[in-house]
């Protein structure tokens, strides 16, 4: 079966800094794969070679059979993939349930309609008690959960997560991982950046992908993937044994 | 080739007006290109500084070169009082109401100079404003060329004292990290309150060489306005030089221009090279570099 | 049922705005009541564009002296009636408002702003150089819709074109594109990522603000039936829109009823005093509005409704706070 998502060669360089070199891995349906790297490793550009936000110096995009590699965001969003920020942007001056429904409009004409569906999303990210307010209420993990709520609303089938734990503390962490798992129920996959190897992580990927300085140096189920003396050399170190 | 023939007088008309030109781009790229607080008055205080030298000249007296002496502090102190009681509370806003708020003071600056001059176009008469240089076929007013030699010496002027004096240092830091410049003790607000006065002097500066050469009326200083962005946007934000060069340039294709489009459309010129390069070079013709 | 309760107060404020000739019957206050309606058309046409998508656009004069000129010219050119003209105005407008919007929403931020302030201007100074087609600045004589003494018809006309106008404003605050205008304004990137076409809905909010501004400048036109280009594409015009509908609560409804009212008025109140220079109060009003409550006179309210519902502190509010996309420096 073909992967829902493939990602070719892909490389980006800004002026003679290559951000980005060479870097294939793929995501089939229904998969969690975690991209991990420290700051600075490529991650967030990946990101945005996948959504759009950048365009590749070289290499392909291909989502669900098709070349998305010269789509603009908003056309890629429209083919099912869906994305978050690092740093969270919520719209600040609508409510919490008016920011998803945002979200919801992307398959629907009706206020009504994408009221109701962002209510439900609302409801599976824990968010539903809090819908009349605004995002600036909410803490880092709200908002991060907030993030995910309208990026869901858009009914994505893949949905790239730019640093899902940083900046939360183990318990919302906790908390964030064991609803990234949820997201299967939805028929959602995610490719989820993680800054540091945390065991939850590496409880919640399918597989892992490793970046170091813009190249993928390992792939492969976790389990293996910390085991592997290029990562450990590179990058991981001591590390993995800091638990969450 | 009657264009051929219009070329030489027109560079020199376009270099002589550059001048002044170089001084309205370098005062507004110290509040916009270095500052970042975009002044959508800086046309209305160079009309200010005209009406002012105006005053000056008819009811003092003054000779309106002198009246610089006097026009230039004064602006650069209102400048920095309005710094302290307007600007500064929307300085970490966002540009739109920066935009909005200078847009406020234009429209009130224009208006109230409406009230108290009408809005008839005025001039002031000098014993030389008659007077010319003829070099070969060209002919150069006098007026012209003493504001465009005292703008020119203001401009170097300025921009040694940013390079070497220690206010200068203190601005290039703080335009660069207002937080790290603070850390290293430079007196963050004090420099931004100059930096706007001296922005709103030099625009005072230019109005009162223009006064002597152009005619007054509240809404002259619209077309400045927009051009001095023209200017700023030309040089490369950021660099006072840049947008000395800017202006000069932006000068001289008003000049060369107009042979082409007639004199009515010469205003254009300068709002279609900004479009111009804002859509296909938008670091500037200048470079970006920071001085 | 809560549909129609939703559209009572709005239909009632409508049929008030339409009662208004039955009371006022003085011409002075009827035409007072006209620039209230002209202005608060123009504003909610801005709103569009600069309210609910902030895209600040000073260039709307443009619009409005393209619809003042399409009527006037094919009167004079080619003996067409003012309607006909008016339905020219409106039928230019939109192909002018997707070709300045494709140049001006290639810019952000201030170069947004600066870019319609340009091109509005350059246009000024075409219109004006171009004697032969527009007469220039001697200016050209524009024939009435409603001939005859009374004022009456065009207090109705007028009247039923800012219903229009508000009315869109209030239906589209209710509809996905209302919803996808402000996530653009809040933060155009992230709209990007679920699905928005920006560019695209952008262009669209343009071309019905336009619309609305050609009408409203084709009419006003023939209600002073002369123009030239100092009055109906000058800068002060763009301003004036923007100012209206700021000070009433930019992506608020009525809003720009609120802020014609109030500036309209206050012109009116103090001619006498300030003569030509009626738009000082703009600005003083500009700045106070600006400095002490960014969101308007409705922003405000409205936020202040808000406040109290939400039981905890509201941070980020839409016109006062400072988090614009952080790239609103980048160009192009």
């Amino acid at each position: 079966m073909q992967p829902l998502l493939e990602v070719w060669n892909l490389s980006k360089q800004f002026g003679g800094l290559h951000a980005v070199r060479n870097v294939s891995f793929s995501v089939r349906e229904g998969e969690v794969v975690s991209i991990i790297g420290p700051n600075g490793a490529g991650k967030t550009t990946v990101f945005n070679l996948i959504s759009g936000f950048l365009q590749p110096t070289a290499g392909e995009v291909i989502f669900r059979g098709q070349v998305v590699s010269r789509l603009k965001p908003h056309q890629r969003a429209r083919l099912g993939l869906g994305r978050t920020f690092q740093i969270v942007r919520p719209f600040s001056g609508l409510t919490i349930l008016e920011n998803v429904m945002v979200g919801a409009f992307l398959h629907t004409r009706s206020p009504a309609v994408a009221r109701e569906e962002a209510m439900q999303i609302l409801r599976f990210v824990g968010l539903e008690h809090r819908a009349h307010q605004f995002p600036g209420s909410l803490t880092l993990a709200g908002r991060k959960r907030l993030e995910v709520a309208r990026a869901l609303a858009t009914r994505p089938r893949l949905i790239l997560l730019d640093e899902v734990v940083a900046g939360l503390n183990p318990t919302e962490a906790e908390e964030m991982i064991r609803l990234l798992r949820r997201l299967s129920e939805l028929g959602v996959s995610a490719v989820a950046g993680v800054e540091h190897v945390m065991r939850v992580v590496l409880r919640l990927s399918d597989r892992v992908v490793v970046l170091h300085h813009g190249e993928k140096i390992a792939e492969g189920p976790p389990e293996a993937v910390v085991r592997d003396p290029v990562v450990i050399a590179a990058y991981l170190g001591g590390e993995v044994t800091a638990g969450a | 080739m009657e264009f051929l023939a219009q070329l030489p007088q027109n560079l020199v008309s376009g270099l002589l007006l550059g001048g002044m030109y170089a001084l309205i781009g370098a005062g507004l790229a110290l509040v916009f290109g270095v500052m970042d607080i975009v002044n959508m008055a800086h046309g209305a205080f160079i009309m200010v500084g005209m009406y002012t030298t105006f005053v000056l000249c008819t009811r003092l007296r003054l000779d309106p070169y002198l009246g610089l002496l006097v026009t230039a502090p004064l602006l650069f102190g209102v400048g920095m009082l309005l710094h302290r009681l307007l600007i500064e509370r929307v300085a970490h806003a966002s540009h739109m109401n920066q935009i909005l708020l200078t847009l406020g003071l234009s429209v009130a600056l224009v208006n109230l100079v409406q009230l108290i001059f009408t809005a008839n176009y005025q001039q002031i008469r000098t014993s030389y404003s008659d007077a010319v240089i003829r070099l070969g076929s060209i002919t150069m007013n006098v007026p012209y060329v003493i504001s465009f030699a005292l703008a020119t010496g203001i401009t170097l002027g300025l921009y040694y004292w940013l390079m070497h004096s220690e206010f200068g240092r203190a601005l290039r830091a703080t335009a660069q990290d207002p937080m790290a410049a603070q850390l290293m003790g430079v007196n963050v607000r004090r420099v931004q309150s100059v930096a706007f006065g001296l922005g709103m002097a030099l625009a005072g500066a230019a109005g009162a060489l223009l006064t002597p050469v152009y005619y007054l009326y509240p809404t002259v200083g619209a077309n400045f306005g927009l051009k001095s962005f023209t200017m700023v946007v030309l040089g490369g934000m950021g660099s006072v030089v840049g947008a000395a060069l800017g202006g000069v340039t932006l000068a001289l294709a008003e000049s060369v221009g107009q042979m082409l489009v007639g004199h009515e459309l010469k205003d254009a010129i300068g709002f279609v090279v900004f479009l111009l390069v804002l859509l296909f070079k938008p670091a500037g013709l200048f470079g970006g570099q920071r001085a | 049922m809560t549909r129609w309760r939703e559209a009572a107060i709005p239909l009632a404020l409508a049929a008030a705005v339409l009662a208004v000739p039955l009371v006022v019957k003085n011409p002075y206050h009827l035409n007072v009541a006209i620039l209230v309606l002209v202005w608060t058309t123009l504003g909610a046409a801005w709103n569009i564009v600069g309210g609910y998508a902030g895209q600040l656009s000073l260039g709307h004069a443009a619009f409005f002296g393209i619809g003042a000129y399409s009527l006037a010219l094919t009167a004079h050119y080619w003996g067409w009636s003012p309607w006909a003209g008016m339905a020219m105005a409106v039928a230019v407008s939109v192909p002018l408002a997707a070709a300045i919007g494709a140049i001006t929403f290639r810019l952000r931020g201030p170069y947004f702003v600066l870019g319609t302030l340009a091109l509005a201007e350059v246009l000024r100074l075409v219109v004006l150089a171009w004697r032969d087609l527009t007469y220039g600045a001697a200016g050209i004589m524009v024939p009435e819709i409603f001939p005859g003494l009374s004022r009456a018809p065009y207090y109705y006309f007028i009247a039923l074109a800012a219903i229009a106008a508000v009315g869109t404003t209030w239906w589209m605050e209710r509809s996905g594109f209302g919803y996808y205008l402000t996530a653009i304004r809040e933060d155009q990137e992230t709209a990007e990522s679920i699905g928005v076409n920006a560019a695209w809905y952008k262009n669209l909010a343009l071309m019905i603000s336009a619309a609305f501004t050609a009408l409203t400048g084709a009419f006003y036109a023939s209600h002073l039936m002369f123009i030239e280009p100092d009055i109906v594409l000058s800068e002060p015009v763009s301003v004036q829109m923007a100012v209206v509908a700021i000070i009433g609560g930019r992506g608020t409804v009525l809003g720009p009823l609120v802020g014609a009212l109030l500036l309209v008025l206050a012109s009116e109140i103090f001619r006498a005093q300030f003569q030509q220079a009626h738009l000082l109060i703009y600005g003083l009003l500009l700045m106070l509005t600006i400095l002490f409550m960014p969101g308007g006179v409705l922003g405000e309210i409205q936020h202040r409704l808000r406040l109290r519902a939400a039981p905890r502190p509201v941070i980020g509010t839409t016109f006062s706070s400072s988090h614009e996309s952080s790239g609103q420096r980048e160009v192009g």
